[in-house]
């Protein structure tokens, strides 16, 4: 019963939350409204006993992603009322394209699924049950490889956000690493040959 | 006692709220970069609410993938964002049209 109304509370609140981001007027208060619906999502999957997706859920995306979104959202200067123009243009398809999706979802989540008793209290793990130790034992036995995929990708985003953002202004003064490195005494020392001076 | 169908049913809601979003805020790309991920976030409950169901932890590696495809998916189109705006000063959807003939 109390895990029940945890549930009802939390996801209550992930669900305004949802709604806040995708109707504020700020982008700023969209993000926050964001970071609160992760926050959320983050409690709904400590009851589910996922507890290392659910820490890796706030230290990695509020941690990260959205303090990246917070960073281009302050940095952009963006004209709000003039992006807000044509707000309810689309409304209508969108209603309509959600009522449709809506539909289909709940005939496959209630309709079908409404015949088995689905129960998820009843399969408690056992005591002695390590969620961040099971994981990492899978992932680092059966799903190496895609592992070390997930890795090339997270090396490929680093290249690729840096060289798109990266800019080269002229007049700039930097220091050139390497030829600084590769330079040689022959270019820098002269030796001058001059007589030497006489007493008078 | 909280099903399956309670956490399927959160996950369907905000995921159709995610696609409203996309809908709603259709000129903003930041807006819509963050509906995307409000999306992979429902993708995730229902990786999570499953794992938990069939009593198995594939459903949750599953989830870490996304994690970690959707940071990089955040990082190089926010790059591309701020390379759009340093060019353009706006980043409105209907003024991308540069390259329209």
């Amino acid at each position: 019963m109390f895990e029940q109304i945890l549930f009802y509370v939390f996801s209550g609140v992930l669900l305004v939350a949802a709604i806040g981001v995708i109707t504020s007027r700020n982008p700023v208060h969209a993000v926050l409204f964001l970071v609160l619906a992760f926050f959320n999502s983050a409690v709904l999957w400590l009851l589910l006993e996922a507890e290392f997706l659910a820490i890796v859920l706030v230290l990695v995306y509020v941690g990260a992603v959205m303090v990246l979104f917070l960073f281009v959202v302050m940095m952009l200067d963006i004209n709000v009322e003039k992006v807000r123009a044509g707000f309810t243009r689309y409304a209508p398809l969108g209603i309509l394209v959600v009522a449709i999706m809506a539909a289909e979802l709940g005939q496959v989540i209630w309709l079908r699924g409404s015949a088995r008793n689905l129960s998820i209290i009843g399969s408690q793990q056992p005591d002695g049950y390590n969620n961040t130790a099971e994981l990492g034992r899978v992932l680092y036995t059966d799903y190496v490889y895609a592992f070390e995929l997930a890795a090339v990708i997270l090396l490929v985003a680093i290249v690729a956000a840096i060289t798109l953002t990266m800019r080269r202004r002229p007049g700039l003064k930097q220091q050139d690493v390497s030829r600084q490195v590769s330079v040689k005494r022959e270019d820098r020392v002269r030796l001058v040959k001059m007589d030497a001076e006489k007493d008078t | 006692m909280i099903t399956i169908e309670h956490y399927l049913s959160l996950a369907a809601v905000l995921f159709l709220l995610s696609i409203a979003g996309i809908f709603l805020n259709r000129r903003n790309v930041i807006l819509l970069l963050m509906c995307i991920e409000l999306m992979l976030l429902a993708v995730n409950f229902n990786f999570v609410a499953l794992s938990r169901y069939l009593g198995g932890i594939e459903g949750q590696v599953f989830v870490f993938f996304i994690l970690t495809v959707a940071a990089a998916e955040a990082a190089i189109g926010l790059a591309i964002l701020v390379v759009l705006f340093r060019n353009r000063r706006s980043i409105n959807v209907d003024e991308m049209d540069s390259m329209k003939g």
